[in-house]
């Protein structure tokens, strides 16, 4: 019992961080139809950033924290205004290509600087975050991870939903010529979506530094890990996510825990198989409406 | 009656992909507060002149590239949609481009884009005071609205904007009869109650130049016969090619239908 409330803790936990850094993801496929293939590439950069500034520079937590944030915000929009406006009109598949490069690009330059080890942040997370409940502890990193993934996944929800330049954004995601016709300023849209991305990316990071420690490979392997979420929760919805993220997350450790951790990558992709199988837009994708 | 230009077109010509030449030499006149109609035929370029207006035709690589736009005295031509909404021309593009993803109200609110940050609830009130239609189905997805209800979704859409010239393209197309009647009459009204200039391209010529004061013919890149509406109703060759009715205004027999054999007058 008590493993299994472990198993169940670190899943819950394991797949808000999915859902989080999906969150990127879905942001800059809900605008503009492109699949980022340099997200776990943008998610490496902030940790290493964050790395930066508070074991190298030794900056106080929360000065870095909101540097490496703005930093991401600026990283996401120069990534936009310099590699995909030019692309903007072309064909979708040049587009995706393109964060193809990017990825590989970034991924470059990150072993070029810091190298293929393991590094560590300094321990920085109060103690009394932690939470015992009667059998099991649970680590702050998780309580931690548990608050901010929900802090933002509520906000960006609202934001699409309610806010003025959200519903913009879903313009233009939706009909491009007639967002550009009633004056929504497509190529700002574009821009925001990929600075957001980036603060989220940056984020997600920081949290999964903390917990696994930072490293160029396993970070920009996050990024793949974001695709079997986001299908599986619908590629253009925000609580899809954090489903399709929770889902996974269950998934890996309780095959982990279970069965062998060596099934643990594979597990996530036959589920998703089957899911698709039944419900090929995902569990909470838009269906398609068509006129006929 | 000295009414200002609000739009004067002097002479432009529109070239697509730098090949392919699609207007040559259109010069219009819309004073303030008028309604104007374009018509003519099938690829004539009526659409192509409301993009070159709008600044829509950027992004499908079109290119104004002689003569001049000007909206109340500025040059305007060659600027990005972006900046030509701000200044107060909104077009309502062919065939009701809706969000369809998004409910009727937020549709309605992407109106708001050229003014972001203002209170928009007066003019979503006032849009559905236009299209009471709209109001019943505020919160269903604009994916599963009827023809007739996305026609005024888009006209109401625009008028979110505050527009000072108000861009239609067909806004009859694919509509029956008895609603192509109610959007030309609340089209009127929007002319007299806003006081908002239109500019509107139609196919349905009759409807059109029953509401407009003045009109335009084009073929072929060009315009070939322009007057008050009331004189091209009357026009013996609109009559002829666009109304559907002979010179005597009685049915034609088959017998002397020779109207391939008539040169157009002004070819």
């Amino acid at each position: 019992m008590e493993f299994f409330l472990h198993l169940l803790v670190n899943g819950i936990s394991l797949g808000f961080l999915y859902a989080l850094s999906a969150l990127g993801f879905v942001m800059i496929y809900k605008s503009s139809s492109v699949l980022n293939f340099a997200h776990g590439e943008l998610l490496a950069m902030g940790a290493f950033l964050f790395l930066t500034l508070t074991a190298w520079a030794e900056l106080p937590i929360i000065l870095s924290f909101a540097l490496t944030l703005t930093g991401c915000f600026l990283l996401g929009f120069i990534v936009e205004r310099f590699f995909l406006r030019p692309l903007i009109g072309e064909d979708l598949i040049q587009v995706i290509m393109l964060t193809v490069g990017l990825a590989a690009m970034f991924r470059g330059l990150l072993l070029f600087i810091f190298g293929g080890d393991i590094h560590k942040y300094p321990e920085f997370l109060p103690p009394e975050l932690s939470i015992k409940l009667d059998l099991i502890q649970i680590p702050s990193v998780y309580v931690a991870t548990f608050i901010i993934g929900l802090l933002f996944l509520l906000l960006f929800g609202f934001f699409f939903k309610y806010s003025s330049q959200g519903i913009y954004m879903r313009s233009v995601a939706d009909n491009q010529p007639a967002a550009l016709s009633l004056g929504v300023h497509v190529r700002r849209v574009f821009a925001l979506s990929w600075a957001i991305a980036g603060l989220v990316a940056a984020m997600s990071g920081i949290v999964l530094g903390i917990i696994n420690g930072i490293n160029v490979h396993e970070l920009s392997s996050i990024g793949l890990k974001v695709f079997p979420v986001v299908i599986l929760g619908g590629l253009d919805s925000i609580s899809g996510a954090i489903v399709g993220g929770v889902i996974i997350g269950l998934l890996e450790t309780f095959t982990g825990g279970y069965l062998s951790t060596s099934l643990r990558e594979i597990i996530p992709y036959i589920v998703l198989v089957f899911i698709l199988m039944v419900k090929p837009y995902g569990l909470f994708g838009l269906k398609e409406i068509e006129r006929v | 009656m000295s009414r200002q230009n609000k739009l004067l077109i002097n002479n432009i010509s529109v070239v697509y992909s730098d090949v392919i030449q699609v207007l040559r030499g259109v010069s219009l006149a819309i004073k303030e507060g008028q309604i104007v109609s374009l018509v003519g035929s099938n690829g004539a370029g009526k659409t192509t002149t409301l993009k070159a207006i709008s600044g829509l035709l950027k992004p499908e690589n079109g290119k104004v590239t002689e003569g001049s736009i000007e909206f109340q005295d500025k040059s305007i031509q060659n600027l990005s949609p972006e900046e030509i909404t701000r200044k107060g021309i909104i077009q309502v593009l062919e065939g009701r481009q809706e969000f369809k993803y998004l409910t009727v109200e937020e549709n309605l609110r992407v109106g708001t884009a050229t003014r972001w940050g203002r209170s928009y609830q007066k003019d979503l009130e006032l849009v559905y005071d236009l299209f009471p239609a709209l109001a019943r189905r505020r919160k269903t997805l604009a994916g599963f609205c009827s023809g007739g209800e996305l026609q005024m979704l888009v006209i109401g859409r625009a008028m979110m904007a505050h527009p000072d010239l108000l861009l239609l393209d067909e806004p009859s197309l694919g509509l029956a009869p008895l609603l192509v009647r109610e959007i030309f009459r609340i089209i009127k009204k929007i002319n007299q109650e806003q006081n908002t200039t239109i500019l509107l391209v139609e196919q349905n010529t009759n409807m059109a130049l029953q509401i407009a004061h003045y009109g335009y013919v084009m073929e072929n890149g060009k315009i070939v016969l322009e007057g008050e509406a009331e004189y091209l109703k009357e026009n013996p060759d609109v009559k002829e090619f666009y109304l559907g009715t002979s010179m005597t205004g009685d049915n034609k027999s088959y017998h002397d239908l020779k109207s391939y054999k008539r040169r157009k007058r002004w070819l």
